[in-house]
């Protein structure tokens, strides 16, 4: 099997990562002459395939031979997929040809476990010390974590990496039973805790030394985690995609949960029948974890007990909205922050901007026009200089008929082209920008 | 009416607003011009800032009526000198005389003003292709007999001209090779110790091709999910003004056209069955690890 051969099996088998952020992390470079490479500041996508993802880093399997059997995974041991498996000098010796090409910026390698969890990661760990120590790589480097692992190799794995990344898979213990069985959430969470502590330890050492502007070489750690959770794999709702979230940001500090919609794989499995990648559901569910994160909602706010879905038609802002009708319409030239934050249609942004303003002088409409501020959907719910809602409009059952898309848009075929509603701009927005939002 | 022609760099356009503040020139009286330098003689002026003005100790300000300007105004400033259109000279001086000589301080933070608004634009516009530049620019390795060092060029179309302040980027991320980024308004070249420039070249100067970029492509093509094609996002991110110059926007049109026969394949495939466990110590491990966790 040539090189080509090997590169397209082993990148075939990691696609269904979504995770592809090079930045957030500490700043470094090559310009001593030494080696190659530079991070920190903003990642970079340096290419786009026609599914809309970014492609930032190299993300390649070391091997798709694997033990496990997770039924929704193509390397599942189960598979009758082609295997292959990269040497560490080979994926080193890839890593550096395309990044001094500029076509990457970095490596996000992971692997199927191979005879046991340390076995794999002493593997994975020699690629990116290799890197880091002979080539003097100063590049991005993502190295996924397998949490039975010895805590001593995870150490090191972050020592070397600007990221680990240990994905949770699906939000429930029942869930991971039934299709991953080899899988366990609080195995998950315990070595998530433990990056977690060495990241805070590392960065406090960082500090002191800093402090004390002392000659001591400074320890280097990953500067944060994420996971990835599937989406529509199995029976979870989105309250309870979105709990789990809550948890991990809360309690580990993640960097990013990923949403990954369940899409066809090759070799599918006879106890998880394929089906279309629900794509719409994966961007609502980005999203919500969008306003968790930038716009201080509280996960509690965002599904309710009756309907413990996202609404797939609306973004769920604006579902919040018009289950909140209440607090609307909010006087923009008055409200807090936090409180236009809730604004459906006005992004983070423009309400820091309109805040702005309004310090010089009252906020009219032609101002939130200059601002681009998606007003079909901004004006039923707040109040300007120049503008007050109909108090009927605000009531109005249609209100919520005048947001949802006709109904056909709804039948997706899932290959069909995904248009997303103008009025979902500010979503829309970011998602274009990350590849994924 | 008056023409001036300044280099196009902020600090000749600094040195020159200056000046023209001090003489009360209304900015609706300025031509500014980067274009050659004979257009000052044409008009019978000789004010042409020609003198690099980094050799030149600045001038003190001589009045006191030189309006102060808040440092993002100064960074918007050195941004926006990049801008392709050479409508920026302009835009930045009247506000500059705004500010200093109608008691218009509010325009620089308001977000709403015209001009302001188009230099933020304008901003924005340089910044993405700025970004967009350390994104897709493509090195091809040459072979050079007169150094051991690993050699390589690419050709880059910018937008606007950007080819000096994108220069401290590549030099730190490619300190360890030579390289050479080629475009058509400037070519900018490091050899491990300097930086060096060079006038701008035609498409045909630069390498059309690299052994490696036959994997890229098959990188490109096998990262790539079927089942979830996206075009207008990835073209928003990727406008299709960059393709001709990426190797791997080739297939981009192939990966889409099969994109649904390959997803069908998989929809149609039977299932799998489920194979027996293999005898491995891990998994053994494993399941016992479940069982306690079962019994917590």
């Amino acid at each position: 099997m040539n090189k080509l051969q090997k590169l397209e099996i082993l990148a075939d088998a990691a696609k269904y990562d979504a995770s592809c952020a090079s930045s957030g992390t500490t700043r470094k470079d090559s310009s001593s002459g030494k080696g190659v490479g530079s991070t920190g500041g903003a990642g970079i996508c340096h290419s786009y395939t026609p599914d809309g993802r970014c492609i930032s880093l190299l993300k390649v399997l070391l091997t798709n031979v694997c033990l496990y059997d997770c039924h929704y995974c193509i390397n599942r041991r189960s598979s009758n997929v082609r295997r292959a498996r990269f040497t560490p000098e080979e994926v080193v010796d890839l890593t550096l040809s395309f990044y001094k090409r500029n076509y990457i910026e970095g490596l996000f390698l992971s692997s199927g476990i191979v005879r046991s969890a340390d076995y794999t990661m002493e593997l994975v760990i020699k690629v990116a010390k290799s890197l880091r120590e002979e080539h003097h790589f100063r590049g991005y480097i993502h190295l996924k974590t397998i949490p039975e692992a010895s805590p001593e190799l995870i150490a090191e794995a972050g020592k070397y990496a600007d990221r680990l990344s240990i994905n949770v898979e699906l939000p429930t213990q029942e869930g991971l039973q039934e299709l991953a069985p080899e899988k366990n959430v609080h195995r998950t969470r315990d070595a998530m805790s433990t990056i977690h502590s060495k990241i805070l330890e590392t960065k406090a050492t960082r500090k002191e030394l800093k402090k004390a502007n002392s000659r001591v070489k400074k320890p280097t750690y990953a500067s944060g985690q994420s996971t990835q959770m599937i989406v529509g794999a199995d029976q979870s709702n989105d309250s309870q995609f979105l709990n789990r979230a809550g948890d991990l940001y809360g309690n580990f500090k993640l960097r990013r949960v990923y949403y990954s919609a369940f899409s066809p794989i090759p070799e599918p499995s006879v106890i998880l029948p394929l089906k279309s990648p629900p794509l719409i559901r994966e961007h609502r569910l980005y999203q919500a974890d969008w306003l968790m994160r930038f716009y201080k909602f509280d996960v509690n706010e965002l599904t309710t007990e009756q309907a413990p879905n996202l609404d797939l038609d609306i973004d769920p802002k604006l579902a919040w909205a018009l289950r909140n009708r209440s607090f609307f319409p909010l006087d923009i030239n008055r409200a807090a922050l936090e409180m236009l934050y809730r604004i459906p249609g006005l992004g983070v942004r423009n309400a820091q901007r309109i805040v702005a303003l309004r310090r010089h002088h009252a906020v009219r409409l032609e101002d939130l026009i200059k601002l681009r501020v998606n007003l079909k959907k901004t004006l039923p719910f707040m109040i300007c200089v120049n503008h007050n809602p109909a108090k009927h409009e605000l009531d109005s059952e249609a209100l919520r008929a005048k947001f949802a898309p006709p109904p056909e848009q709804l039948e997706l075929d899932f290959t069909a082209q995904i248009i997303i509603p103008k009025t979902t701009s500010i979503a829309a927005q970011a998602e274009a920008k990350h590849g994924e939002f | 009416m008056r023409t001036v022609t300044i280099e196009p760099t902020f600090r000749a356009w600094r040195s020159k607003a200056r000046s023209l503040l001090d003489q009360k020139m209304h900015p609706n009286d300025v031509i500014w011009s980067t274009q050659g330098d004979d257009s000052d003689e044409l008009f019978g002026f000789s004010e042409t800032t020609k003198q690099t003005p980094e050799n030149k100790p600045e001038q003190k300000p001589q009045t006191s009526n030189r309006a102060k300007v808040p440092p993002f105004f100064i960074q918007l400033a050195q941004t926006v000198c990049c801008h392709r259109s050479q409508k920026q000279w302009s835009m930045l001086y009247h506000i500059l005389w705004s500010v200093t000589y109608e008691q218009e301080r509010e325009i620089l933070f308001d977000q709403t003003n015209d001009t302001m608004r188009k230099l933020e634009q304008m901003r924005k516009s340089i910044s993405r292709d700025i970004h967009k530049m350390r994104a897709f620019v493509r090195f091809r390795e040459i072979q050079v007999e007169t150094n051991d060092r690993e050699n390589y060029v690419a050709w880059f179309e910018p937008e606007h001209l950007i080819v000096r302040v994108n220069t401290p980027f590549f030099r730190k991320r490619f300190a360890g090779m030579n390289w050479s980024i080629l475009t058509p308004d400037e070519c900018v070249h490091w050899d491990g110790t300097d930086i060096s420039y060079t006038q701008g070249v035609d498409k045909s100067q630069a390498p059309d091709g690299d052994e490696l970029e036959e994997l890229w492509r098959g990188y490109y093509r096998s990262i790539f999910n079927p089942a979830r094609v996206k075009i207008k996002m990835m073209q928003s991110e990727m406008p299709k003004k960059y393709w001709k110059n990426l190797p791997e926007a080739e297939i981009i049109e192939d990966l889409i056209q099969t994109s649904t026969d390959k997803v069908n394949g998989m929809m149609e495939e039977e299932n799998r069955p489920l194979k027996p466990e293999p005898k491995n110590k891990y998994l053994d491990h494993l399941k016992q690890l479940n069982n306690s966790e079962d019994s917590k």
